[in-house]
């Protein structure tokens, strides 16, 4: 009888190579010597690397993404804090209506709130300015936050900030000095995940902004149907990395299978 | 706690002003949605005098159906094969060493969260002639030549399932994290065996797990919007694509607001399943 332990195993390395696979040669494809995306790679050349940084279009595209991704991921906490915290500290029936709001633009398929921006941001003749992206992802990420946060102020002890204010402390006083550094975990990691999400966010993106300015999605997108390049190729392995390194950091200074709503053994 | 609600009104500014962002940046752009899929497209956008319910007929057409019919058609196929490898896998994983859970769940978020155009361009890669695995079958002499498998359906599915399964995973992953690890102790001296023990007992006692798991597959599915154009036919072309298509392309809003309508109708349906589902749970 086969145990579970070497089931898991043959179960784990099967399925990390599938979904490996196609990263991998991708991976293979972005250091070509020349100019065309064959697997084996022929040659050894990380200088596709390098035009991400050098070649304008590309490194744009780089600063765009992260520009959008660090305002909107912070707009989006800035209206998931105060949500949290006073549905937290006063646990008012129809407090509950305005969490529901901030979660439906997440759970709704993205081109629900794109067409929303699209015709809003027109309407408004405000189409296509820089700060429609940052508002409309910030709008559209305000779950992950609101979710983690969430989570944060439930973990806390009821009679902390009790006996805080036995103590004299005021509501401002006792967020400032036991609340907000025991949810701040919490809340880096909502911004991580929401800063992730706007980094590889299409859709939104492109609806609102699309005609004027080209984040990484959009420049890899674009270059799969206007022409190949290994520097996609590249691009697509630098926010892969991105991408992993963010996530590993969260779990590296928080509980991420609490984070994801584990029950830890 | 000490008051149940603030004192002041400037006490309530926490709650309010958020709320007032969330209205006007998301219900009025909602809400002029809805209202837009029921006027008439002119040159100027929207006509603002007539409203009309024409959209909306157009959703009895042939075309319609078509894409109902590839829409829902990838969503069912989609979340069936995801949640057939997402639910062992993740009974699997929660009893797992804590370090391999941790490097699990890492890779799946960063494979979830990764744009579309990554994943879509990897397995547009992966699927190709000149880099794909093609080239492998032909050097175990599988096959002769080198061959393309994309665009197609397979290809399709391949690509939708690769961000499906970590989504499962992670739907799946605090719940059965939670199952009381006694019971399967329990079945494990009445002598059944391990995978005995999966199908007689974790499987069905997870019953309604699967059911809401599966329906926020198809919801999370139905928002797959550059995979059916990489790495499909226009023939594959989902909801969601058309409507950005005739939203940006053909500059018809509002046709591409009753489609979205309808989306949304769709959407709301099968979450409120969900939710009725969990009541049930708890019950």
């Amino acid at each position: 009888m086969i145990s579970q332990v070497s089931l898991r195993r043959i179960a784990f390395s099967l399925l990390g190579i599938i979904m490996a696979a196609p990263l991998l040669v991708v991976f293979g494809v972005s250091v070509n010597e020349k100019k065309s995306l064959t697997f084996p790679p022929q040659g050894f050349n990380l200088g596709w690397y390098g035009d991400l940084f050098r070649s304008s279009d590309w490194s744009d595209a780089v600063l765009n993404s992260a520009i959008i991704a660090a305002s909107s991921a912070a707009f989006a906490v800035v209206i998931a804090f105060p949500i949290a915290w006073f549905n937290w500290r006063y646990r008012l029936g129809w407090v509950k209506v305005v969490t529901t709001i901030g979660l439906a633009p997440f759970l709704l398929p993205p081109v629900i709130t794109a067409l929303g921006f699209l015709s809003f941001w027109t309407q408004a003749g405000l189409y296509g300015q820089y700060f429609t992206v940052i508002v409309s992802h910030g709008i559209f990420l305000v779950s992950l936050p609101l979710v983690s946060l969430t989570l944060g102020f439930s973990t806390l002890d009821a009679s902390l900030p009790e006996a805080a204010a036995t103590m004299g402390a005021d509501n401002r006083v006792i967020l400032r000095t036991v609340v907000f550094p025991l949810v701040r975990p919490y809340l880096i990691s909502g911004f991580a995940f929401a800063f992730v999400v706007s980094l590889n966010e299409y859709l939104i993106a492109y609806m609102t902004v699309g005609a004027v300015l080209e984040t990484l999605p959009m420049r890899i997108f674009n270059s799969l149907r206007y022409g190949y390049t290994p520097a996609m190729a590249s691009a697509s392995i630098f926010f892969v990395i991105l991408t992993i390194v963010i996530f590993s950091l969260v779990a590296r200074f928080g509980d991420l299978p609490k984070l994801l709503g584990a029950h830890t053994k | 706690m000490n008051a149940s609600s603030p004192r002041t009104i400037a006490g309530y500014l926490p709650i309010i002003l958020p709320a007032v962002l969330l209205v006007v940046f998301f219900v009025v752009p909602f809400g002029t949605m809805v209202l837009t899929s029921c006027h008439e497209n002119s040159s100027f956008g929207a006509s603002e005098t007539t409203l009309t319910l024409a959209n909306y007929q157009r959703l009895l057409s042939p075309f319609f159906m078509g894409l109902l019919l590839a829409t829902f058609g990838l969503a069912f196929g989609v979340a069936a094969i995801a949640i057939v490898i997402a639910f062992p896998f993740s009974y699997l994983l929660v009893n797992a060493p804590r370090a391999t859970q941790i490097c699990w769940l890492i890779f799946l978020l960063s494979i979830l969260s990764l744009s579309e155009s990554i994943t879509g361009f990897a397995w547009s890669t992966l699927l190709s002639r000149t880099a794909g695995i093609s080239n492998f079958l032909v050097f175990i002499g599988f096959i002769d030549k080198p061959a393309s498998y994309t665009p197609g359906l397979a290809a399709l599915v391949a690509g939708v399932v690769y961000t499906a399964f970590p989504y499962a995973v992670l739907v799946l992953y605090p719940i059965l994290s939670r199952v009381d690890p006694h019971i399967e102790e329990a079945a494990r001296t009445l002598g059944m065996s391990p995978l005995g023990t999966f199908f007689g007992v974790v499987l069905p006692m997870q019953r309604n797990t699967i059911v809401t798991t599966f329906l926020m597959l198809l919801v999370f599915t139905l928002g797959t919007y550059l995979m059916p154009q990489i790495l499909g036919r226009p023939q594959h072309w989902t909801l969601s694509v058309v409507i950005s298509d005739q939203a940006l392309v053909q500059s018809n809003i509002p046709f591409a607001a009753a489609l979205a309508v309808f989306l949304v109708i769709v959407t709301f349906l099968i979450l409120i399943t969900v939710v009725q589902f969990g009541r049930k749970e708890r019950a």
